[in-house]
């Protein structure tokens, strides 16, 4: 049997580029300087304030919220392989700031929209331009939870405006929803103001990524296309976020692992560094391992959602599946391994483990992603099976 | 030089020997001849003195053009360790005697260091090598579990010339004739019932000093480049998506239905990824190792690629209990090379387990990558500065 997609050798670089590099120098360095842990972990109290002013130097001064946009539309026209170095930044500081939710999903499913003939062209013009600018911040209104494929509607439109609810949805802080609801002449995609959206906050496991019910109740809203064009702009979406999700899930596994060896390397029990044990050393060798191989397979889903669409979606669906349960591994193993220190509040560990948790779950749990793959390799569990 | 003057030379070549028409043997010595065997090593020598990364672009110019490949599994020990080690360390007139019918299969390799004493602390080795009269070497020792001892015109040997000083100080590496009176090759049967490895038996086999490889002494730092060599071999392949043993286990699911089920889709679907991102993983550490030396995450994928294939085999029996209770064929047969397609599931269920143990095992290589990657504190150490004759075993 041949593969439904291409399967030879890998042909498409994994390396990061100097251009890459120089992303992820500049990033860092700013989240060192205005990213701490504490300050991070202080948005579980409810301060709002590291959200906004993060977000503000990122997305305008560095011009990251652009990333992904066209230069058309005032972006900076660079592509998933960059995206996915920010990303890496970004979880291993777990920053919480809307770029997966609003410059990643939410600007690809607009800008899969640019060269359509979409019902309305010039609102999603505008809407990426305010987004690029770091002006305007997006949310695609579908379940956190949600896997890359049509979504199941549950807003429909009715004559006096949008009806329905939606939940939970991560980046709710959102200035403009792209909603995605069932027209009278079948799926489309609208533009809502968050003034016509009631939002309730949800108490979420991990606050570094608001989640809230999204309620709609005649809202008015701008519709931007319809059909298949709707469909596929949500998927590429989602599609793109999944993918690029891995890349931040290997920063978090990353910055768990690199957290974990320095510590055990100063840390000393029984007259030894606690480094030096073979059953912690094998651990630590075997993390490494995990955190490396994700690295490889969220690079290729970045390189493949760039340069070889075809493929994209195996890509994604191995990079979703192994990256999610590299980070949460990587987490656990990181408080497991500081012992008390691991389990206080104090100690930066926790934040990751409950980002790590709640990515696993975003926008499709590995189970879901291996059920999808084996359906594209033609390895499914039923008669279709050839 | 770039990729576009290399596929240039590729294409000269399949226009010179067609290899629809072209005796492969031909094929492979004008190969070599042309430098495109392997690229990086110095021209004369089989390669043009160029970026290792460019090899890929040769391979797969050649594989798009029908070249036959060189028979790599036959004489895998050559090329992964002799070869890289003899470049390194060896005199240009061994260079010239070895690499070229090393290279096109005329003469294979095998590797002569564990022995019943020493495995994982290789550096252990008891086997003598003592000056003779004529300034050459009189060897005396017991090699164990030696790869294509039987079928091998040359062995890489370590060992002990000097048992005054600390065992990583006192050890030389030789070239050995296979053919050398003295050497005696006894099949070793193993967990499959075939005999793939040997004991070697060395009884006062004569070496002359001109196949040493490095200084009297330096055997450890010599072999050291031998076994990171080996570990990149072992790890770096260029392979196809569902290739290797994976593609046993998804040719079992498509074609036989009465395997599949739901509750182990999942877990089918976890080795295919596990597959997959094994193969990325391989593609990222050639990729990043194009340009310089073989480094320590060559361990690191060894120790992936064992836990990988043992995992896929055992599901493989799992998936398919009536196939399960049968195996392919006990007879003691002494194989050239592994081949691990063209057996049955039992057959690679029970070869995987030596992944973890041939060419350092896994809990070694684990320690190599938390100390030499990680930088976490070495084992105790309580014969280090003991002179290896005074170390109790
Ligand atoms: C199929 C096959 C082919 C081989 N081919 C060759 C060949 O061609 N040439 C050759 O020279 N050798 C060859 N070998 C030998 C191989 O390199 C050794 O078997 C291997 O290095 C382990 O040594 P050992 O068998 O002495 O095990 P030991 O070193 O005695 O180990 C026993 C157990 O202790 C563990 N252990 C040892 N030291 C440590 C440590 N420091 N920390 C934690 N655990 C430890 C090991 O992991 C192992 O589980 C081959 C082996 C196999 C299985």
């Amino acid at each position: 049997m041949t593969l439904p997609v291409y399967s030879g050798p890998v042909r498409l670089s994994l390396v990061e580029s100097e251009d890459e590099e120089s992303v992820r120098t500049v990033v860092r360095k700013l989240l060192a300087d205005r990213c701490a842990s504490e300050d991070v972990a202080a948005v579980y109290d409810g301060a709002q304030g590291l959200h906004g002013a993060l977000w503000r130097t990122l997305a305008a001064d560095l011009g990251l919220a652009g990333l992904l946009v066209p230069e058309e539309a005032g972006g900076a026209g660079a592509g998933p392989r960059e995206t996915g170095t920010v990303l890496e930044e970004l979880g291993s500081a777990v920053a919480p700031v809307p770029f997966l939710t609003s410059a990643v999903i939410a600007t690809s499913t607009l800008v899969r929209l640019m060269p359509e003939q979409s019902a309305d062209r010039s609102a999603v013009r505008d809407t990426l331009v305010a987004a690029a600018s770091g002006e305007l911040v997006l949310t695609l209104a579908v379940p956190w939870s949600a896997v890359p494929d049509s979504p199941a509607y549950t807003v429909r439109e009715k004559p006096d405006g949008l009806h329905g609810d939606v939940t939970p949805v991560a980046g709710a802080d959102a200035g403009t929803f792209l909603v995605p609801a069932l027209g009278t002449d079948g799926p489309g995609l609208w533009l809502v103001d968050r003034a016509e959206v009631r939002a309730t906050p949800v108490t979420a496991l991990d606050m570094t990524r608001p989640l809230a019910t999204l309620r709609l109740d005649g809202a008015r809203a701008r519709p931007v296309a319809r059909g298949r064009a709707a469909e596929d702009a949500v998927r590429a979406g989602l599609l793109t976020g999944a993918g690029l999700l891995a890349s931040e899930q290997v920063g978090l596994a990353h910055w768990c692992l690199t957290e974990t060896v320095s510590y055990l390397t100063e840390r000393r029990q029984f007259g030894r560094v606690v480094g030096g044990f073979q059953a912690i050393k094998h651990r630590m060798a075997d993390l490494h391992i995990a955190v490396e191989s994700a690295r490889a397979a969220a690079r290729y889903a970045a390189a493949a959602l760039a340069d070889d669409p075809g493929d994209a979606p195996v890509a994604v669906a191995v990079a979703a599946s192994v990256c999610s349960e590299v980070a949460v591994r990587a987490a656990e193993e990181c408080v497991q391994l500081h012992g008390g220190i691991g389990m206080t509040w104090e100690h930066p560990a926790h934040l990751r483990l409950k980002r790590a948790v709640a990515d696993q779950v975003a926008l499709g749990t590995p189970v879901r992603h291996r059920a999808r793959l084996g359906g594209i390799v033609g390895i499914v569990p039923d008669k279709e099976c050839r | 030089m770039n990729e576009n003057t290399m596929r240039g030379r590729v294409t000269e070549l399949l226009r010179a020997y067609p290899p629809a028409t072209t005796d492969p043997a031909v094929f492979h010595r004008a190969r070599f001849d042309a430098g495109l065997a392997w690229v990086h090593f110095p021209e004369g020598l089989g390669g043009l003195g160029i970026s290792r990364d460019l090899q890929d672009v040769v391979d797969t110019e050649l594989r798009s053009g029908g070249a036959p490949l060189n028979p790599a599994g036959h004489i895998g020990i050559g090329l992964g360790m002799a070869a890289p080690t003899i470049l390194a360390f060896g005199t240009a007139e061994q260079q010239l005697r070895y690499l070229r019918p090393l290279w096109l299969g005329d003469e294979v390799w095998c590797q002569l260091f564990s022995e019943p004493g020493a495995g994982s602390d290789l550096a252990a080795v008891a086997t003598r090598a003592v000056r003779d009269d004529g300034g050459g070497w009189v060897v005396n020792g017991q090699k164990v579990w030696t790869s294509s001892a039987h079928v091998a015109r040359f062995a890489i040997l370590l060992a002990r010339t000097d048992p005054d000083v600390p065992k990583h100080r006192g050890l030389s590496y030789f070239v050995l004739d296979m053919s050398a009176p003295g050497v005696e090759v006894r099949p070793l049967r193993q967990i499959t019932g075939e005999a793939e490895f040997n004991e070697v038996f060395l009884t006062d086999v004569r070496v002359p000093d001109t196949a040493r490889l490095g200084e009297v002494g330096d055997g450890w730092k010599v072999a050291n480049a031998t076994l990171s060599s080996e570990r990149v071999a072992i790890g770096g392949d260029q392979a196809d998506r569902e290739s290797g043993m994976i593609s046993k286990v998804a040719q079992l699911w498509r074609e036989h239905p009465g395997v599949r089920s739901a509750a182990v889709h999942d877990r089918v679907m976890e080795r295919w990824v596990a597959a997959e991102v094994f193969r990325l993983t391989g593609a990222r550490l050639r990729q990043r190792l194009a340009t310089g030396a073989p480094g320590f995450e060559g361990a690191a994928m060894k120790v992936m690629f064992a836990d990988l294939a043992q995992s896929i085999s055992l599901l493989e029996l799992e998936l398919d209990p009536d196939g399960a209770l049968q195996y392919d064929d006990w007879a003691l047969v002494r194989p050239a090379s592994v081949d691990f397609l063209s057996r049955g599931p039992g057959y690679r269920y029970l070869r995987a387990k030596g992944n973890s143990i041939e060419g350092g095992t896994s809990e070694v290589l684990r320690n190599i990558v938390a100390e030499r990657v990680l930088g976490l504190p070495g084992e105790a150490r309580v014969d280090k500065d003991v002179p290896w004759k005074k170390v109790p075993r």
